[in-house]
C-alpha cells in the first residue's frame, strides 16, 4: 500500500480510481435503488395502455408523494441509528389538523378549543389564499415540533428510539382520533386541484404564468406539482441538511458514537435534529394527504402501514439500519419502488390480496445485497459488533 | 507559534483517579514542557492511560487540579480539552468509519461556505494535511471503513494535526504504522516540537523512545516514579523502574517433572497482518503463558484457536490430531475439546440479564439435554456442580448474573467453560480487574486443571502472574513469538527486556508490523 520505493508507474487514467468511481462505489445503495426505480417505471409504461402520458405521471405522483415523505422521514433517524415508530401517525395527525385549518371560507377559518365546558376562540385564519399559506406553515409547525417531541424524549428522557416513538406516535393518533373521531373536514378546493395536477393546472389555478399559457411554460405544463415539490424538498431541505454541521453529527452519531463523543460532535443536538427535520417530512406527507383526500382521516391501520412502508423504503433505498450511511435521497426512491409494485397489480390485473407476498419478497432482495458484505469479514466476532 | 521552549506548559498537581475499587492514579504531580518531546513509561495498568485521559478531557480526576498554559483549567469534555489546544491521538482510533477521510479530518470544525460545509475546501484541506504528514496517497474521498489500519492511524494524525495543537499527546500512535510511515511521523513531532508544541509521548517501543523523547517519566501502580532528561538513565535502570517491588502474591507451587507430550500443538499460525508464524506446543498438564505488552497478537491467536477468525493458515493438532475448527461451536466440539475464557466479560462471556445458571449451562447444553429439550434434572446438578467447584458466591442461582461481584461473574465464565469438559483451555487475560483473593483461587485452580491433564495457554498482562503460574512463558512482539522464558529464565527482567524486544530492536530497522488490537 504503501511502498514508495516502487517505480511509479505511469499516469494512466484508471476508472476505479476516479472520483467519480469512488462515489459510485460508496453509493451502491442508492445506484441500486435508481436502476431499479428506472426499468421498473419504465416498463410499467410500456405495459399501461395509457403510458408516457402526464395523466399517469399525475397520478403515480399523487400516489408516490406521501410515501416518499414518510419515507424521507424515517431516513433521518435511522440514520442516527434510531428508529421512528410514530412517523405515520405523526402524519395522520398533521392530515387531522390540516382537515380543520386549510377549508379556505372565504370569511376566514376560526380556531376554536372546545374541552368539556371550555370553549376557547384561539385565533382566527383570514379567508383566501392568505389564510391557506398560513394554515400549511401551521400544519408543517405542528409536524415539525411533534418532531422535536420525538427528540427530546429520546434525548432527554434517555429512552430508546423505538420505544419512545411507540409511545408518542400513540399519542399522536390519540390527538388525531380527538379530531376526527370520523373522516371528515373540508380542503379548499382550488388547493386541492392546484397540488395534485399538472404544472400546467397549477398556474391557471393560481394565476401565474398568464394563467399558464405562457409560451415558454408550455414544455414544462405537463410536469405533476407531487414531483417538483418532492424535488424542491429534497433540494432545499435535505441537501442543505445532509451538508450542514448537524447533519455531518448525524451521521457520524449513528456511524460510532463514541469517536463521534471524541471528536467534540454535539450529539445531543444531532439526535433532536434527526427527529425534528422527520417531523418536518412527515408532517409534508400528512399536509398531502388531506389535500389530495380533501379529507382528515385518524386512520389507524393506514398510519401503521405507512410507519412499516417508510421502513422498507428506507432499506430499499440503499440506508442502513445500523444508521451512518445512506440518505433521504435513496429513500425517495425505495418509496418510488414500492409504489409502482403496487401500480403492476393494476395493470395485470392480479389479486390485491397477493402484493403483500411480492413487495415481501423484493424487499427480501433487497436486504440480501446490503448483507454480500459480511462474507468478505475475516474476524467473525465482528459480525456482532 | 512562536513559545519559549522548555517552559512548563500543562502542569498536574495532586491528581488522583479511582475507578471503583481499583486505584488508577494516586496523587500524581507532572509537568510536561513547551517545545519538547516527552514519553511516559510503565508497565501495562500503571496509569498512563489515566493520565492523559485526564489531560484530554475524557474523564475527570477525583482530587487535584489542573495548568494549562499558567492558568488553572478542568476539561468536562474531549471537545473542552480541544479547545484548549490538547489533541490527542488516541489508541483506540476515534474515527467515524462510514464518513470519507475529508470529513473525519475536519469533524470538529468544518469550513463552512454560507453556513454549510464546503466539501471542496474541505477536500483541500484533507490533501494539505495529508500532504504535510507524507500521505499524498490517501484519497480523501475514501471512507475510513475502506482503509487498511495501518492509513486509517494517519488519518488520525492529520486530523489532530488539523486542530493545531499546542499540547499534542500520542498514546501508542505508531503500534498500527509501517516502519515508512513511522519515520514521517518523525519528521512531523521534529517540526512540531521546533514550533514550541509540547508532546506527551507514551510508546511501548523502547528504541522509540530513545530516539525521540528528550524527557522520559515512568509511572508504576498510579504513581510517578521518575522523571529523567534524555541519556540519564540506561535502559536497564529504566527497566527496573518500571518493574518496582510489588508484595508478592501466594502462588501454587509447581510440579518438577520433564516437559509432558504436546496436546495441542501450534504450527506456523498466521492470520492476516497480525500473526506471524506462530509455532509453540502446550504439554498435557501444562500450564503455558503469553506474554508481552498488550496488543502484540496474543488476543488475536487466543481467537484463531478458538475459531473466530477466518483464513487461518498453519496446523493446530490436539493429542497429534489436526483440528481445524471454523467457530466457537467447532472449537468445543467433543471431538476438539477447547474452552475460551473470553477477556470481555461483559460483552464476550456473560449474557447479563440471563440468570447465573443459564449462563454456567448455555456452553454445555448438548450435553445436558434430551434430544431438544433440555434435561432439568442434569442442568440442575451441573450447574450446582460449577458453584460449588469454583466456590461462587450467589444468592439464588436464578437471579441475573449481572448482580453478582466482577469476581464472582469472572467465576461463572470459567466456570461454564469448565462444565464442558475441555481438554485444552484458553484463558484471555482472566483475572483483570478482579480482587487479590479471588486472583488467587484462579490460581490455584488453574494448577489443579492442570493436574487433571488439561493443556492451558494462559495470556495475562500481569507478569507477576505469569511468573507465578505458567511452567512456560512464551513472549509475543508484533504477532510473533520472540523469546520462549522457562525455568530459571522466567524472570521479570527477562519478560519486560522481551516485551520491548530490547535486543531485537537495536538490530536492523526491525519492520514494525501491524500488529493492533483484535
Amino acid at each position: 500500500m504503501s511502498s514508495a520505493a516502487e517505480v511509479p508507474a505511469p499516469a494512466r487514467f484508471r476508472f476505479e480510481d476516479s472520483s467519480l468511481a469512488i462515489k459510485l462505489r460508496q453509493n451502491v445503495g442508492l445506484v441500486t435503488a435508481i436502476a431499479l426505480f428506472c426499468v421498473i417505471y419504465l416498463l410499467y409504461h410500456v405495459a399501461h395502455p395509457k403510458g408516457f402520458s402526464s395523466a399517469v405521471l399525475v397520478q403515480n405522483g399523487d400516489e408516490i408523494f406521501t410515501l416518499a415523505m414518510v419515507a424521507m422521514a424515517q431516513t433521518v433517524p435511522v440514520l442516527a441509528a434510531g428508529l421512528d415508530l410514530s412517523v405515520g401517525a405523526l402524519m395522520t395527525m398533521v392530515g387531522c389538523f390540516a382537515s380543520y385549518l386549510l377549508s379556505g371560507a372565504p370569511e376566514g377559518t376560526p380556531i376554536n378549543l372546545d374541552l368539556g365546558g371550555l370553549h376557547l376562540v384561539l385565533a382566527t385564519l383570514p379567508g383566501g389564499t392568505t389564510g391557506l399559506i398560513v394554515g400549511m406553515i401551521l400544519c408543517l409547525v405542528i409536524g415539525t415540533l411533534a418532531g422535536l417531541l420525538n427528540g427530546c424524549v429520546v434525548v432527554f428522557g434517555r429512552i430508546q428510539p423505538i420505544i419512545a416513538t411507540l409511545a408518542t406516535g400513540a399519542i399522536y393518533i390519540g390527538i388525531a382520533l380527538f379530531l376526527r373521531p370520523q373522516p371528515g373536514g373540508k380542503i379548499d378546493d382550488d388547493l386541492n386541484w392546484a397540488m395534485t395536477n399538472s404544472l400546467g393546472d397549477f398556474a391557471s389555478t393560481v394565476h401565474i404564468f398568464n394563467d399558464g399559457a405562457a409560451p415558454w411554460f408550455a414544455p414544462l405544463a405537463w410536469i405533476p406539482v407531487p414531483f417538483v415539490l418532492i424535488i424542491l424538498i429534497a433540494a432545499l431541505v435535505w441537501v442543505p441538511f445532509r451538508r450542514s454541521v448537524t447533519g455531518r453529527a448525524v451521521y457520524a452519531v449513528g456511524s460510532a458514537e463514541g469517536a463521534a463523543y471524541m471528536s467534540g460532535l454535539p450529539i445531543e443536538r444531532a439526535k433532536i435534529a434527526a427527529f425534528t427535520l422527520g417531523g418536518f417530512f412527515a408532517g409534508c406527507g400528512g399536509l398531502f394527504l388531506a389535500i389530495q383526500t380533501s379529507s382528515g382521516n385518524a386512520d389507524l391501520p393506514q398510519a401503521g402501514a405507512y410507519t412499516l412502508n417508510s421502513i422498507a423504503s428506507v432499506v430499499i433505498g440503499g440506508t442502513s439500519l445500523l444508521g451512518g450511511s445512506g440518505g433521504a435521497i435513496g429513500s425517495i426512491f425505495g418509496a418510488m419502488i414500492l409504489r409502482v409494485i403496487s401500480f403492476f397489480f393494476r395493470i395485470f390485473d392480479i389479486a390485491p390480496l397477493l402484493q403483500p407476498l411480492f413487495e415481501g419478497i423484493i424487499l427480501l432482495a433487497a436486504v440480501s445485497i446490503g448483507a454480500l458484505r459480511m462474507l468478505r469479514v475475516r474476524n467473525t466476532l465482528e459480525l456482532f459488533r | 507559534m512562536v513559545a519559549p521552549t522548555g517552559e512548563d506548559f500543562l502542569v498536574l498537581a495532586g491528581i488522583s483517579k479511582r475507578y471503583g475499587g481499583v486505584r488508577a492514579l494516586e496523587n500524581v504531580d507532572f509537568a510536561c514542557a513547551r517545545g519538547k518531546i516527552h514519553a511516559v513509561l510503565g508497565e501495562n495498568g500503571a496509569g498512563k492511560s489515566t493520565l492523559i485521559k485526564i489531560a484530554a478531557g475524557v474523564v475527570q480526576p477525583d482530587a487535584g487540579h489542573m495548568r494549562l498554559d499558567g492558568n488553572a483549567v478542568s476539561f468536562a469534555s474531549p471537545s473542552a480539552a480541544n479547545a484548549a489546544g490538547v489533541v490527542c491521538i488516541f489508541q483506540e482510533l476515534s474515527l467515524l468509519p462510514d464518513l470519507s477521510v475529508a470529513d473525519n479530518i475536519s469533524i470538529a470544525a468544518p469550513p463552512r461556505r454560507f453556513g454549510l460545509i464546503d466539501a471542496k475546501a474541505q477536500r483541500r484541506r484533507a490533501e494539505a494535511l495529508l500532504t504535510e504528514i507524507g500521505c499524498e496517497d490517501v484519497n480523501p474521498l475514501l471512507r475510513v471503513r475502506d482503509l487498511p489500519l495501518s492509513r486509517r492511524q494517519m488519518v488520525e494524525i492529520a486530523k489532530a494535526l488539523g486542530q493545531r495543537p499546542r499540547l499534542l499527546i500520542l498514546d501508542e500512535a505508531t503500534s498500527a504504522l509501517t516502519s515508512a510511515d513511522v519515520e514521517r511521523v518523525y519528521t512531523m513531532l521534529a517540526r512540531l516540537k521546533a514550533e514550541g508544541v509540547a508532546i506527551l509521548y507514551i510508546s511501548h517501543r523502547m528504541h522509540e523512545v530513545e530516539a525521540l523523547a528528550d524527557r522520559a517519566s515512568v509511572f508504576r501502580n498510579g504513581r510517578h516514579i521518575e522523571t529523567f532528561e534524555k541519556g540519564a538513565r540506561s535502559t536497564a535502570e529504566i527497566v527496573q523502574l518500571m518493574i518496582g517491588r510489588d508484595i508478592a502474591t501466594q502462588y501454587p507451587s509447581k510440579p518438577r517433572r520433564p516437559r509432558p507430550q504436546p496436546a495441542l500443538r501450534i504450527e506456523n499460525l498466521s492470520w492476516e497482518k497480525r500473526l506471524d508464524q506462530i509455532s509453540i506446543d502446550v504439554g498435557a498438564g501444562e500450564i503455558v503463558g503469553l506474554g508481552g505488552l498488550d496488543g502484540q497478537g496474543q488476543k488475536t491467536l487466543l481467537f484463531a484457536l478458538f475459531g473466530v477468525l477466518r483464513g487461518v493458515t498453519g496446523t493446530v493438532s490436539v493429542n497429534g490430531r489436526p483440528v481445524r475448527p471454523g467457530s466457537p461451536a467447532g472449537a468445543k466440539a467433543p471431538g476438539v475439546g477447547i474452552a475460551l475464557v473470553p477477556e470481555d466479560r461483559k460483552t464476550e462471556g456473560l449474557m447479563l440479564p440471563m440468570s447465573i445458571a443459564d449462563n454456567l449451562a448455555i456452553a454445555s447444553l448438548d450435553a445436558l439435554s434430551n434430544g431438544p429439550f433440555v434435561n432439568r434434572v442434569k442442568e440442575r446438578r451441573a450447574v450446582e456442580g460449577g458453584i460449588s467447584r469454583l466456590q461462587i458466591k450467589v444468592g439464588d442461582k436464578n437471579d441475573a448474573v449481572s448482580t453478582l461481584s466482577g469476581g464472582n461473574q469472572q467465576k461463572v465464565v470459567i466456570a461454564k467453560w469448565l462444565m464442558t469438559q475441555p481438554r485444552i483451555v484458553l484463558l484471555n487475560d482472566p483475572t483483570r480487574g478482579i480482587d487479590v483473593g479471588t486472583k488467587q483461587e484462579l490460581y490455584r485452580l488453574m494448577r489443579e486443571l492442570a493436574d487433571q491433564g488439561a493443556a492451558i495457554l494462559f495470556y495475562s498482562t500481569d507478569y507477576d502472574e505469569l511468573i507465578g503460574c505458567c511452567d512456560r512463558v512464551a513472549i509475543m512482539y508484533d504477532g510473533r513469538i520472540v523469546r520462549e522464558l522457562e525455568g530459571a529464565e522466567l524472570t521479570e527482567t527477562n519478560i519486560v527486556a522481551s516485551s520491548l524486544n530490547i535486543d531485537a530492536a537495536s538490530s536492523a530497522a526491525a519492520p514494525a508490523r501491524v500488529a493492533a488490537h483484535v
